[in-house]
């Protein structure tokens, strides 16, 4: 556990550039290689996602990430929890890393609950004494006693959601990165997550939220970040950015933007 | 990007430290030690994925674990059928003992491999969401067919009894040279695994591929037939040395040939080596290529 006297911030990401390489119209094969032999062209698609960002998150703090769809929010994120290797620049992340990236995060749907739950707490590196202490914690959270014997299609959206955050902050991280997870809780399961994420705040942890519910950022968040086509519009207090956002969504704060929809 | 990008160095680490340093690299190894410390740390995870896999294709009812001896005894009794057709009734009860137990081990490199292709591919959530050792994605598939190769040779015993074939302590030789022939099965396993990432027709030339492998070695005929002109064949295949050896010992209950064991370690750590290699330093890019 890193002290709280330690001066570093949690995290500190220098120009990072992200490029996605894949082909886009035809997936690559051996058969078209052998085909195209010779001449030089190539089907591989470049997608600059993260385009020179640079920001740091203090430690015991909550970030937000707000932008349009296709941003690069989650690339942003990915790229954090050391999933996604930079095409250039550099990330330090100081602490222990819990993820909870999009929806259904490592979740593989045709197995059950609590299936996904041990896999994906052995490949985060939890040892199975560790797993058998936290998992009655993790379906108390998720409240879903019921279903973790049942194959993970059988859950709706916001039960999915449920068990992925309880499975990630139950896991004492230092580092919360959070994707989109939240806004398919209902109300009720909303306002607990709040409080579990101010609880783990408060033990010193830093979170990095990324959502489409500016609301919930505003309520939670102690700076934002506004990305925009893999750049870095802005960075500063919620209430400038969400403002300025707003205003570029030319929406205004009205009920729809700020409440989770 | 330039091609000098700067190494990637990581202060400690990857998968567990409390500090990581991620900056760009293309290929690369990540520091050997700390990477086989959770890959070992993580094993639980591979036998979980591998048990969880074979629960999900229903080998965990009555009817699915009799499917998965009673198929590879009916494909070993059709194989018999067939070459003692074309073998005009030549063919004895030891020559059934014999391709018995070299299909079963030859069905533990076609399953590892057959899983294994798509282990990666197909590992896309958890591979985007979860930092850990992707080499742990094909290994759970060795782990899976390991795990169906096991009653199988159960079922080989009776038949080993009932052939008459020699019974002594030669038969340990059994169990180095499945140790070889596992470690040979993992690297060819991690090669197809990420040469599917860049080429996803590998997952179809496959079958092809372990069928025409299979008639090149020595199971479904004695090493000791393969008339000159055919040598070749066995000389640059890689299972034809451990396979041989393999078969020494249960049909003869010998010790295997010193020159065969040789060439087959040489060959299973050769092929690890590289396939390992190979796999470990890319893994970092199989998340922006899935
Ligand atoms: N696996 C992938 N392969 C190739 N390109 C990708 C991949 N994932 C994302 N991209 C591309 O990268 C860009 C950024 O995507 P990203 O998922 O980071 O956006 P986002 O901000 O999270 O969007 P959203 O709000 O919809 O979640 C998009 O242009 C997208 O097409
Ligand atoms: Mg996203």
């Amino acid at each position: 556990m890193p002290s709280a006297s330690d001066p570093r911030p949690a995290i500190h990401v220098e120009d990072l550039s992200v490029t996605y390489r894949t082909s886009v119209e035809r997936r690559p094969t051996l058969r078209s290689m052998i085909v195209r032999a010779g001449r030089r062209e190539r089907y591989v698609h470049e997608i600059e996602a993260v385009k020179d960002v640079s920001f740091e998150v203090p430690r015991g703090s909550v970030l937000g990430v707000v932008g349009a769809n296709g941003a690069g929010k989650s690339t942003l994120v990915r790229s954090i929890a050391g999933i996604l290797p930079p095409t250039a620049g550099r990330v330090e992340v100081n602490g222990r890393v819990s993820t909870l990236l999009a929806l259904g995060v490592g979740f593989n749907r045709r197995l059950t609950g609590r299936e996904n739950v041990v896999l994906g707490g052995l490949a985060a590196g939890w040892s199975r004494e560790e797993l058998a202490a936290k998992y009655d914690d993790i379906v108390r959270f998720a409240e879903l006693k019921k279903f973790m014997d049942l194959p993970m299609r059988m859950y709706s959206s916001g039960m999915y959601g449920r068990l992925a955050f309880s499975v990630a902050v139950n896991m004492d991280p230092d580092i919360l990165l959070i994707d989109e997870a939240l806004s398919v809780g209902d109300a009720r399961f909303k306002r607990k997550s709040f409080r579990r994420m101010r609880k783990l705040c408060e033990a010193d942890a830093t979170v990095v939220l990324v959502s489409h519910a500016l609301q919930s950022i505003k309520d939670l968040c102690d700076q934002v970040i506004w990305m925009h086509e893999g750049e870095l519009r802005m960075w500063d207090e919620p209430d400038a950015v969400i403002e300025a956002y707003t205003e570029f969504l030319e929406v205004g704060e009205d009920a729809v933007t700020m409440e989770d929809v | 990007m330039s091609t000098e990008a700067p190494q990637r160095h990581r202060l400690e680490d990857e998968f567990t430290s409390e500090h990581h340093v991620y900056e760009p690299h293309k290929v690369g190894l990540p520091p050997i030690g700390s990477y086989v410390r959770e890959l070992w740390r993580r094993r639980e995870f591979a036998v979980e994925l591998a048990r969880t896999n074979l629960r999900s294709q229903h080998f965990n009812t009555v009817f699915g674990q009799l499917w998965l001896v009673i198929n590879p005894i009916l494909l070993a009794g059709v194989y018999f059928v067939l070459v003692d057709i074309l073998r005009s009734g030549s063919r004895g009860d030891e020559f059934f003992a014999h391709l018995m137990a070299g299909l079963f081990a030859y069905y533990f490199v076609q399953q590892s491999l057959q899983q294994g292709v798509r282990s990666v591919v197909s590992g896309g959530r958890l591979i985007l969401n979860t930092a850990f050792p992707r080499a742990l994605l094909p290994i759970s598939a060795v782990v899976a067919a390991f795990m169906r190769f096991v009653p199988t040779f159960l079922i080989y015993i009776p038949v080993h009894l009932i052939t008459g074939l020699p019974i002594g302590p030669e038969l340990l030789w059994l169990i180095p040279i499945m140790l070889i022939l596992v470690v040979f099965t993992s690297g060819m396993t991690m090669l197809v695994a990420a040469g599917q990432v860049y080429f996803r027709d590998i997952k179809n030339f496959l079958p092809y591929a372990t069928r025409i492998w299979l008639y090149a070695t020595p199971i479904l005929y004695y090493a000791r037939e393969v008339p000159d002109r055919y040598d070749w064949m066995l000389s640059v295949n890689p299972l034809a040395p451990i396979i041989t050896s393999w078969s020494a010992v249960i049909d003869k209950g010998s010790t295997p040939p010193l020159d065969d064991m040789l060439l087959a370690c040489a060959w299973a750590l050769g092929v690890f080596v590289v396939a390992a290699v190979f796999f470990v330093s890319r893994e970092r890019e199989f998340a922006v290529r899935l």
